[in-house]
């Protein structure tokens, strides 16, 4: 008997060959759970990894969508961020999933997504270097732990701390979208030697992609080092 | 955050590692490697902060629920007036146990590499999460200063009711047994009128300078009970506690909470009433008894308030171990309304085609036409939305509420006015639903969900007004279950027992 990792309810394993020889991945969800997870599949925007299968037409323009259009049209943030890919959309289900693995600190709850987590990062960022989204020391503290951290923590490559929080969070989504694009004030730093980062190619971990500002607002600190490239890699989207 | 240990006055005592005294120079660790500490004693003559001890008294709570500063807590515990205890023991078998909840289930802990102790793997709680994280490098904070000491004088029943014959021989009894140590089993039947039961005997508790602790699994039902109360003990200090409330009766004498807040009191209460009447689906599970425990005084008086008590509540009050009384009639003096069966065929594989056993149909269309509402339950949110879709097509004044509903309170009370005809629901909805010339009917009896004890309670929904006290009970089914047989048989026992 298995026990989910979100809802605790007893399962069985499905039996397959591969299950019978080991091969099977663990199964962490039960049936119900398993089904509300959305994972993004098919056309996505070839830079933020959303799904064009549920998403209008007139929001898009061959392979982005406007919201990356406009990223791309400003001369500040143009090429910061060379992608973000995700694993599942960001449903009713996994925002009540993350908000338990945040706000209530049930740190486990990561663990149900190492082998995903994985495959995606072999499929797309095959040698990257992955760092962290940070928190700043306060959300830390509160926290106990970095979601962010706990999730590359799970690929199994090299995690390098490069960047720091040194403004504490706010609502980013109550800002508009302007102040987004404007960013004056400077949320993250460098927090290693600049020789680790020149040249290297990276990809961010983190949670949620939501607008994308944050991640860039993080991107552009490692981009100014040196580093050779910018991606993500996101729970949900 | 991390701890030292120090000897002084021939006590080991602790100190957060920021407040540690200057002479001390041990490594800091996190809470739980810390040696056995001593109770600090209490230096009497020495201020304490009332706001405090009203916060804390008959609670345990780690340092992220007391909203006070770190220095003033510690103080407080140097003076003697606190003690630190350790948020997750090992037993002696080497597992974990959680002393907020008592979870002992080994997959229901976990560990992290934390931020605060920094160690790499903090263990944590996962079962009372909800509650805010209790770790191991989470020491919980319990009150061992002066007690709290509540005004008495003031403290009178005002209340001109008259209660039935079988209320008051429950009245009485309870009254009797305040005071003593032990349990009380209050057996009645659904519309027994039993909060009027409690007043005397809660009355006789508060006089007595005791501490007492209404708890039921439902917030709406604390949300109903805390205007009664605050009517009938004007001169008591009375607090509501449910998720989301914002306590702010600290250290109250009487105390309406529900079931899960008590996970917060240790040894608090003199006399605890545990209200599980018309819960379903929420049930009094064994973590929630263990809260019930924790939070009583160890000498206290515990009541259970219910119309459905478990098969071993029941065996156990045959037996004599467990002192009970019955209120077999309900308040108006009228029988329950006994369930009839009714055989609908696969109303699933029906409701997959999109339409409804005719006879489901025929019942809806029967109670608009004689202007009779009426509750139809369905054994899942699924089922729900699916009837919701199809009546909906057909009448008017059909509503859905499960128990999640964000609307819940809009369309209920839409309900009650009558702008609602026939409400589709999963969940008993609040006690104070009794709209006379009402009428209840279950799609689906036969399935798991619906025990003895649901079926009970939901028949118990109808007839509840001395208006209309005969209300219809059709339970709608794909095969008898012994559920429903036993439900029948309980109702016609108790109807029975009042000789009706
Ligand atoms: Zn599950
Ligand atoms: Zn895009
Ligand atoms: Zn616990
Ligand atoms: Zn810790």
């Amino acid at each position: 008997m298995n026990y989910c990792l979100y809802c605790d309810k007893g399962f069985y394993d499905p039996v397959n060959w591969r299950s019978v020889l080991g091969l099977a991945d663990e199964v962490h969800f039960c049936e119900v759970c398993s089904s509300s997870f959305e994972r993004i599949q098919g056309e996505v925007c070839e830079i933020c990894g959303r799904s064009f299968s549920l998403f209008p037409e007139k929001y898009r323009q061959e392979n982005r969508c406007n919201d990356c259009l406009r990223w791309e049209e400003d001369d500040k943030w143009r090429g910061i961020l060379a992608k973000n890919r995700s694993l599942y959309v960001y449903n009713d289900f996994l925002k009540e999933l993350i908000s338990r693995l945040k706000y209530r600190g049930d740190a486990e709850l990561v663990n149900g997504f190492r082998q995903e987590l994985k495959g995606v990062y072999r499929q797309e960022f095959k040698g990257c270097v992955a760092v962290p989204m940070p928190l700043s020391r306060e959300r830390h503290y509160e926290r106990g732990f970095n979601q962010a951290q706990l999730l590359a923590g799970l690929l199994g490559v090299e995690v390098v701390h490069a960047v720091n929080r040194v403004l504490h969070e706010k609502k980013q989504s109550k800002k508009s979208r302007r102040e987004r694009l404007e960013m004056r004030e400077r949320i993250f730093m460098l927090g290693v030697d600049e020789e680790l980062v020149k040249g290297k190619s990276i990809v961010l971990v983190d949670d949620v992609y939501t607008t994308g500002a944050t991640i860039r607002q993080a991107a552009i600190v490692l981009k100014e080092a040196g580093a050779r490239s910018i991606a993500s890699l996101t729970l949900a989207r | 955050m991390r701890f030292v240990s120090f000897f002084a006055d021939g006590k080991t005592l602790a100190a957060p590692d920021a407040l540690k005294p200057p002479d001390v120079s041990a490594a800091p660790v996190p809470f739980y490697k810390l040696p056995v500490l001593d109770p600090p004693d209490f230096f009497g003559h020495l201020p304490f902060s009332h706001e405090l001890q009203a916060f804390l008294s008959g609670k345990l709570l780690s340092f992220d629920e007391l909203p006070y500063p770190m220095d003033m807590i510690h103080e407080h515990y140097l003076h003697g007036c606190l003690t630190y205890v350790k948020g997750i023991a090992v037993d002696v078998g080497g597992s974990f146990v959680c002393k907020r909840c008592g979870n002992d289930k080994p997959r229901l802990f976990a560990s992290f590499s934390c931020f605060r102790c920094k160690e790499t793997e903090c263990v944590y709680c996962r079962k009372c999460l909800v509650m805010g994280r209790i770790s191991r490098c989470t020491p919980l904070v319990r009150w061992c200063g002066p007690q709290l000491d509540w005004r008495v004088d003031d403290v009178a029943l005002e209340w001109d009711g008259d209660l039935s014959a079988a209320q008051k021989k429950a009245s009485d009894q309870m009254v009797s047994r305040i005071g003593d140590e032990g349990e009380l089993l209050i057996w009645a039947v659904c519309g027994a009128g039993k909060t009027e039961v409690l007043f005397h005997g809660v009355e006789k508790a508060l006089k007595a300078g005791q501490r007492v602790c209404l708890a039921t699994p439902r917030t709406d039902v604390v949300l109903e009970l805390l205007p009664r109360l605050r009517k009938v003990f004007p001169g008591v200090t009375l607090a509501g506690l449910y998720g989301g409330s914002e306590e702010k009766s600290e250290g109250a004498q009487l105390i309406v909470s529900t079931t899960h807040q008590l996970y917060r009191f240790r040894e608090a209460f003199d006399l605890v009433v545990v209200d599980e009447v018309d819960a379903f689906p929420y049930s009094y599970d064994q973590s929630l008894e263990y809260a019930v425990h924790q939070a009583k005084k160890g000498n206290a008086l515990l009541v259970y308030l219910s119309a459905t008590p478990s098969r071993k509540m029941k065996k156990s009050a045959s037996l004599g171990h467990l002192a009970h009384v019955r209120i077999p009639v309900r308040f108006h003096g009228f029988p329950l309304p006994v369930p009839r069966f009714v055989w609908c065929g696969n109303w699933k594989k029906r409701l997959k085609k999109g339409r409804l056993p005719s006879n489901v149909v025929d019942w809806v269309s029967h109670q608009l036409e004689v202007k009779r509402q009426g509750f139809l339950f369905v054994p899942s949110v699924a089922a729900l939305h699916q009837v919701v879709a199809l009546l909906k097509a057909g009448f008017p004044g059909i509503e859905g509420v499960h128990a999640e509903d964000p609307e819940r309170k809009e369309k209920v009370m839409k309900f009650r006015k009558g702008e609602v005809s026939i409400v589709v629901t999963t969940t008993i909805l609040e006690r104070g639903v009794t709209v006379p010339f009402t009428d209840v009917a279950v799609l689906g009896a036969e399935e798991d969900i619906f025990t003895e004890s649901a079926l009970v309670q939901i028949a118990g929904r109808s007839g509840r007004s001395k208006d209309d006290p005969a209300g219809d009970v059709l339970f709608f089914h794909y095969g008898r279950t012994n559920a429903m047989v036993d439900a029948k048989r309980h109702i016609e026992g108790m109807n029975k027992e009042a000789e009706l």
